[in-house]
Formats: structure tokens, C-alpha cells, sequence
């Protein structure tokens, strides 16, 4: 995500800190090709004249003309406008009232609400809630049936409306069922519409006074353009949001509506939707994204999901493995599947300080499925092989390839890299370095 | 470590990924796709007792119109609903073009400024407005008003919008197969359901082929729009290889002697390598079938996306050669002017325009009743 937009400006910094004394003009010039690539990246327009005006006047300030390194203080206020017009800091979603308390789901038709949805109850879920998705979409065909699938696949309980139902029904009988099941958290899927339908606006308020929502959140996809800002400022000002999901961050959106919405209407971006899989949702960090956005990477998050999904007695174990040297196939296989854990690959390394402006990374494309393949391979040993890798011969490989449905070659070439790994380790514990690979020894 | 070793199996797992292309997102252990062949095929009228719950009573849904849709007046009507449509966006673009002259302004810069905010906020993209505020400084002399403004901007974005000029279509084919396909949440399976209902209509045998297999209910929702448009579907289990549904459809479709088959596709951000290689996979099973299909590949793109639409039309286009291009969700404030600069970079007609969510709504694009109605 950002991607482009982050390329274009870190081409725009280094030619800045490329000057050892700035001028106005070359200010100047820089801050239009800022300009360019934020308009690229559907920022609108107006939010984008004003942000280079901001820049602009502080960056012919005292603060950077004084500096001794310009260019660095330049892509600084960069970085301070573009966190600031994120939003500044993260916003929690808002739960408080009495129980159930209701989220709010609006939005245009095709933003991906009730995928949302679905995603919200995850990590509801995550957090000790007890999610209750209520399908309030009467409209588009099959849309009811898409939530309860979703509920299927979650086991989270889902509200039995039906197509005979008012939507403002639906969910005043949904608040009393969540009650006595003893669930505690309402996800309201509205049906889409479009921002200039006053009668199906009109219905977004009755629910808004039915229920009494702790929080409405605008899904919004963020590959749209200009008009994102009119999208966000009608709903708000029928429903006053509580803050806004960016949809469909996955592809390569340079999602610029994220910068408009916030910058218009005031009110927060709470989550970025990133993937297909009903984890992918992340809640959003404004200063984080800044720096992804700037090419500095985002060591935090991988931080964060790294605690989340690794086991710290397990860590522990498998530090004391690496210093005997005792890194097996078993060890290997954990730290993959514990890796998966934390999200795409791909993501995950353009979060790696640095990593994303590396040409080589460009158009690397993990597939995730090769992870399941040696998962596979690995599964289709015996203990001793996954312990002893060095038994496994000729007729041995055959029987494994054949019962994980790869072939010889997958083997030698996963037995390949596995040799290069407890190579590396070798030499690090001869080299007396310590507390190399905590978390995954396999980077 | 592992990322040197990812990139050493790039070219492999391409080369894999060619001859056995797998959608990531499906869950693995699909019999079905084991055995594309024995998965019964279901149609509408012969299993009926699976949608039990969607029969009954079709949705009381106040957007849609009756059942039997008739097909747009040629001439007034259509016109009409096509200006109402776009009507909001003409309002913005034309008022706004009659202010900037407001008070006798003669074309200078602040007014190219002005104009060129004008034109970024309808999404036509940065350098075609460059391109458009250039021709236009270099004409500023013969421009002394409004109206030879929009004219000389109409005459402009005509141009790039087309290129040749539309030669109808002849069709010869039979069954003609359209694969439509395009990012989540674009409308694709509402435009098929809105295609059918018009080629029903008219006369004409559809048949649908639910290969959007991934999402959940997509199937429902394509199987509630083909007995609305009282039309035959052809469908498999969720999970399914949408590949195998596609190469059924085809059969039954020759077999039925059909007109035309509409096949649904799954949405998918085009970004997606692997899914990109299901999507050529689907077209591979579909020309193998029936030599010459797919006759049309049709991209489905939202007139509320920016920028980001070229890039969906150029790596769609790169991975399957898209034929043409439909338009949705017009009758909002969005612009779509995205679509002049793929038309005129990629020269890939545009061939619908959604302006609302009747099924006469959908209408065949015309670049001159488009500009006409633009300004």
C-alpha cells in the first residue's frame, strides 16, 4: 500500500537532500513535485493545496534554512504535516455505553462492509468481546446470506433477519436477541447506498435512533478518487461518524481518500482493511503510516505482530536449540508457520526499514502457498528424518515427495536451504553472537 | 535468509503457476476441484429445493423495477435518462464552467488554475489535465467565453474518448460468451444481472455461469438476478474451481443452444499474481471449449475510483486482454473522468455507462451523448 506514492516522494527527498544549502527555488520545485504525486494519488485537491501551503511556510522558516542538514529537516515537516493530517494518533474504536452497545456500518455500494463486518467480529472476538453481526440489508440480492456464511465460517452468532423486515426492525429485534444470548457487541451491516439518496439516508438515521450506536463507521474504498471527500462529508453530516475503515489497502491503491477524509471532515481513521482473509484488518496508526508512507518502514507493527503470534516459552526453547546447535526440521517448520501467522509476506516487508526502496524487493511476489508446500514436506517425514535431516537419501526423498504431493526436487531444494540456515547459525554461535534470530531465525 | 530464497524460486513458481494456476484464497482439500467433471451440475430449474429460502418471495426491493423490465425508448427516453442520470455530474462541471467567467475573466493563469481544479476533481487524472489546460492556453485567444470553453473541451475529450469510432457489432457467434470481470465491489454481477435482463428481454436465450465460487452468497446473488431476469444459470458448490463451472456453462450453453453466456467471475484486487492466473486460466478453459470465446471480456470499473482504475484497466488488460470497459455507479457525484485517460492511453473502448440501479439504467456508451450530456 502507498507504495507509489512513497517512491515518488523519496525521489523528491533525495534530490532535496541532495543540496548541501537549500534555496527557496529548490524548495519550490521540490514541493511541486510533491504536489504532483500526492494529486497522483487522489488526494483532492483542495486538501493538497493547502498541505503544500503549510509545508511551504515552515520549510522557508527559520527551522530548516538554519539547519545544517535541510533536506533532512524538510522531509521531518513532511512527515510532521503528513502524520498530523492523518490524524495524528491511533483511535480506538468506540465500545463505551450499555451493554450490547452497537457499531454502525454505512457506506457506498461495493465498499466492503460486510466483509468488515466480518472482520471487525475477528478481532472483536480477539478482544474477549462477544461480536453479534446483524445483516440489516435487504436490498442487494444475497446480501443476508453472505453475513450468516460469514458467521458460519467465524461461529459468531448471527442476527436471522429476513427480507419481510424493516432494516430499523431488524436491528431493535437484534439488540433484545444479543441481550438475552448474552452477546455484547451489535455489528450493524447496512445496505449500501449512495450518498445522495435521501430515503435510504433517511433509514440510516432511524437505525442511528433506533439503536443508539457507540460508533459509525464509514467503510470507504481506498482506491477512490476526488469524490471520496463528498462520499465522507454527506455521511457525516446525516449520521456524524465516528470514524472511518479504509477497504481494500491490499492492492495498489495509493490510498490518498485516507489524507482527504480526515483532512475534511475531522473524523479519524480507525481501521485499514489489507487482505482477503478475515484477519486482515489493522487498526490504523497515523504515525506509523507516515513513515511507511515515507519509505522509513513501520518496525513497530512488525513488533506488535510478532508479540501477538509468538509463544514466549517457545522462544525461549528455541534460543537455547540455537546455541547447541540443535535447529531441527521441527524448529524450522514452527518458526514458518509462526511467521504466516503474522500476515503476508509481502506486507511485512515493506514495513522492513529501508526494504521497500530496494529495487531487487520491487516485484517480489511471495507466494504464500509455498510456505504449505514445505509445511507439506516437512509433515511427510518421519520424527527421526525432521531431527536427523541428514538420513534422508535417494529413496527417501521419493517416499516424501510422493506423500506431500511435491516432487524431489521441492526437497533438495527446502533440504538446501535448511543446510544454509544451520550453517549460519553455526557461524554465529562460533562468533559469539548472541540472540540472533529470537523471533525467526529463518530471516 | 528466506527472502534470498524466495527470490530464487520467483521464476519457478511462475512457471508453475502457469501450467497449474491455484487462487491462494481457496481453501485447500477441494474435492471439487479434484474432480471438476463429477460435480453435479445444478441449474435453476432442475434443483430448485437448494434456494428454498431465497424463493419464495422475490425481495421486495424498492430500488428495482417489476420483473419485466421494458427496454429503454430508443430515442427520447433514453436521452433523458441518461442526462438525469448524469445529471449531478453536469450540474458540478457546467455551473462551475459558467462561474469561472464570472465577472468578464479573460483566460489567464489564475483561471487555468481554477479550471484545472475543476478538471482533477472529476478524476481525469493529472497529466490528461495538463494536456487539456495546454490546448487550451495555446486556443486562449479565440477564447472569450463559456461556451467556446466547454466547446473546445468537449472537442477534446471526444477525441480521447474515441479513438475509432464505434463500429457495431456484429454478431455472428453464437453462443456469444462474455467474461465479466474486475476489483471487489465494483458491480459486476449486478451489470450481468442487468445484461441478461436486456438480452431476455429482446428475445434472447442467456445462460449464467456462476464462477465467482470464493465469496460468500456470490452465487445466491447471481442465482436470485437469473430468476429475475427468468434466465438460466449454471452453477457448482462455494469453493469450487470457477474454471470448471466456466467450462460446464460453456457445454450447457452449446448444448441449449444458448445466445449468450454471461460469466461472473469473482472480484479480485488485480494486483493479486495468483489470482490474476485463475483469471487467465477461466479464459484458457473457456477458448478451449469453444474455440473464439471469450468473444468479449468485459471490465467492470467504478466511476468512484481514482487513479488507482488505470492501473485495474492496464493489468487486467495485461493478463487478459480486456475488450471493453462498463462504468458503474454514475448516478452518484463521482465523475469517472478516469475513464478518458484509459480509454485514450490503453484504447480500450468503453462500452456501458450505470447511471442508476434500474435495469434499463444500463446503458451502451455513446461518446458524444456522454460529452453532450458531461457539460
Amino acid at each position: 500500500m502507498f507504495n507509489n506514492l512513497s517512491d515518488r516522494l523519496n525521489a523528491v527527498f533525495k534530490k532535496l537532500k541532495g543540496h548541501g544549502k537549500l534555496t527557496e527555488k529548490n524548495i519550490e520545485e521540490g514541493l511541486k513535485e510533491v504536489r504532483m504525486a500526492l494529486l497522483e494519488a487522489d488526494v483532492h485537491y483542495k486538501v493538497v493545496k493547502k498541505f503544500i501551503s503549510d509545508i511551504k511556510e515552515r520549510a522557508l522558516g527559520q527551522e530548516v534554512m538554519a539547519s545544517l542538514t535541510p533536506g533532512q529537516q524538510v522531509v521531518k515537516i513532511v512527515n510532521d504535516e503528513l502524520t498530523e493530517l492523518m490524524g495524528g494518533r491511533l483511535e480506538d474504536l468506540n465500545l463505551s455505553g450499555p451493554v450490547p452497545v452497537s457499531i454502525m456500518l454505512v457506506g457506498l455500494q461495493g465498499s466492503g462492509k460486510t466483509t468488515t463486518a466480518g472482520k471487525l467480529a475477528v478481532f472483536l472476538r480477539k478482544k474477549g468481546k462477544k461480536p453479534y453481526l446483524v445483516p440489516a440489508d435487504v436490498y442487494r440480492p444475497a446480501a443476508i446470506d453472505q453475513l450468516s456464511k460469514l458467521g458460519q465460517q467465524l461461529s459468531v452468532p448471527v442476527f436471522p433477519s429476513s427480507l419481510e423486515m424493516d432494516p430499523v426492525q431488524i436491528c431493535q429485534e437484534a439488540r433484545t436477541t444479543a441481550h438475552r444470548t448474552g452477546c455484547d457487541t451489535l455489528l450493524i451491516d447496512t445496505a449500501g447506498r449512495l450518498h445522495i439518496d435521501e430515503a435510504l439516508m433517511d433509514e440510516l438515521s432511524r437505525i442511528k435512533d433506533a439503536v443508539k450506536p457507540a460508533d459509525i463507521l464509514l467503510v470507504a474504498d481506498a482506491m477512490t478518487g476526488q469524490d471520496a471527500v463528498n462520499i465522507a462529508q454527506s455521511f457525516n453530516k446525516t449520521l456524524d461518524i465516528g470514524g472511518v475503515v479504509l477497504s481494500k489497502m491490499d492492492g495498489d491503491a495509493r490510498g490518498g481518500a485516507a489524507l482527504s477524509i480526515k483532512s475534511i471532515t475531522d473524523k479519524p481513521i480507525k481501521f485499514v482493511g489489507v487482505g482477503e482473509k478475515l484477519s486482515d484488518l489493522e487498526p490504523f496508526h497515523p504515525d506509523r503510516m507516515a513513515s511507511r508512507i515515507l519509505g522509513m518502514g513501520d518496525v513497530l507493527t512488525i513488533i506488535e505482530k510478532a508479540q501477538s503470534v509468538v509463544d514466549e516459552k517457545k522462544a525461549a526453547e528455541l534460543e537455547k536449540k540455537l546455541r547447541k546447535n540443535e535447529f531441527t526440521l521441527e524448529d524450522f517448520r514452527d518458526q514458518m508457520v509462526q511467521i504466516r501467522k503474522m500476515g503476508s509476506m509481502s506486507e511485512l516487508i515493506n514495513m522492513i526499514p529501508g526494504m521497500g526502496q530496494m529495487k531487487q524487493l520491487k516485484n517480489l511476489e511471495v507466494d504464500e502457498k509455498e510456505f504449505v508446500k514445505i509445511e507439506a514436506i516437512i509433515n511427510s517425514m518421519t520424527p527421526l528424518e525432521r531431527r536427523q535431516y541428514t538420513l534422508i537419501k535417494g529413496s527417501r526423498r521419493k517416499r516424501i515427495a510422493k506423500g506431500s504431493g511435491t516432487s524431489v526436487q521441492d526437497i533438495n531444494k527446502l533440504l538446501k536451504n535448511y543446510t544454509q540456515v544451520i550453517k549460519m547459525i553455526k557461524k554465529v554461535n562460533k562468533g559469539g553472537m548472541r540472540g540472533l534470530g529470537m523471533g525467526m531465525p529463518s530471516f | 535468509m528466506a527472502l534470498k530464497w524466495f527470490k530464487k524460486k520467483k521464476d519457478e513458481q511462475e512457471a508453475a503457476a502457469s501450467t497449474e494456476p491455484k487462487p491462494d484464497n481457496v481453501p485447500e482439500a477441494l474435492n471439487a476441484e479434484d474432480h471438476p467433471g463429477d460435480e453435479a451440475l445444478e441449474q435453476n430449474n432442475g434443483t430448485a429445493s437448494e434456494n428454498k429460502e431465497n424463493e419464495p418471495a422475490p425481495p421486495p426491493d424498492p430500488t428495482e423495477p417489476d420483473p419485466d423490465p421494458e427496454v429503454p425508448a430508443k430515442s427520447g427516453g433514453f436521452f433523458k435518462r441518461l442526462k438525469s442520470g448524469l445529471s449531478k455530474t453536469r450540474k458540478l462541471l457546467s455551473t462551475d464552467i459558467n462561474d469561472l467567467f464570472a465577472g468578464n475573466r479573460k483566460i489567464d493563469d489564475e483561471l487555468l488554475e481554477d479550471l484545472e481544479e475543476l478538471l482533477i476533481t472529476s478524476d481525469i487524472g493529472v497529466q490528461t489535465t495538463q494536456d487539456l489546460i495546454e490546448t487550451i492556453s495555446k486556443k486562449s485567444s479565440k477564447i472569450s467565453g463559456p461556451d467556446e470553453l466547454k466547446a473546445v473541451l468537449k472537442e477534446k475529450i471526444l477525441e480521447l474518448l474515441s479513438l475509432e469510432p464505434p463500429t457495431p457489432r456484429e454478431i455472428t457467434d453464437t453462443p456469444r460468451v462474455i467474461m465479466v470481470i474486475g476489483v471487489n465491489g465494483v458491480g459486476k454481477t449486478t451489470t450481468i444481472g442487468k445484461l441478461a435482463a436486456r438480452a431476455a428481454s429482446s428475445g434472447k436465450k442467456v445462460i449464467l455461469v456462476a464462477a465467482d465460487t470464493f465469496r460468500a452468497a456470490a452465487i445466491e446473488q447471481l442465482d436470485i438476478w437469473s430468476q429475475r431476469a427468468g434466465v438460466d444459470i449454471i452453477k457448482h458448490k462455494e469453493n469450487s474451481d470457477p474454471a470448471a463451472v466456466s467450462y460446464d456453462g460453456i457445454e450447457a450453453a452449446v448444448a441449449r443452444d444458448a445466445d449468450m453466456v454471461l460469466v461472473d467471475t469473482a472480484g479480485r484486487i488485480h494486483t493479486k499474481v495468483n489470482l490474476m492466473e485463475e483469471l487467465k486460466k477461466i479464459k484458457r478453459t473457456i477458448s478451449k471449449k469453444l474455440p473464439g470465446a471469450p468473444h468479449e471480456v468485459l471490465l467492470i470499473l467504478d466511476a468512484t475510483t481514482g487513479q488507482n482504475a488505470l492501473s485495474q484497466a492496464k493489468l487486467f488488460n495485461d493478463a487478459i486482454e480486456v475488450t471493453g470497459i462498463a462504468l458503474t455507479k454514475l448516478d452518484g457525484t463521482a465523475k469517472g473522468g478516469i475513464v478518458v485517460s484509459i480509454c485514450s492511453t490503453l484504447e480500450i473502448p468503453l462500452k456501458y455507462i450505470g447511471v442508476g440501479e434500474k435495469i434499463e439504467d444500463l446503458q451502451e456508451f455513446d461518446p458524444i451523448q456522454f460529452v453532450e450530456a458531461l457539460f
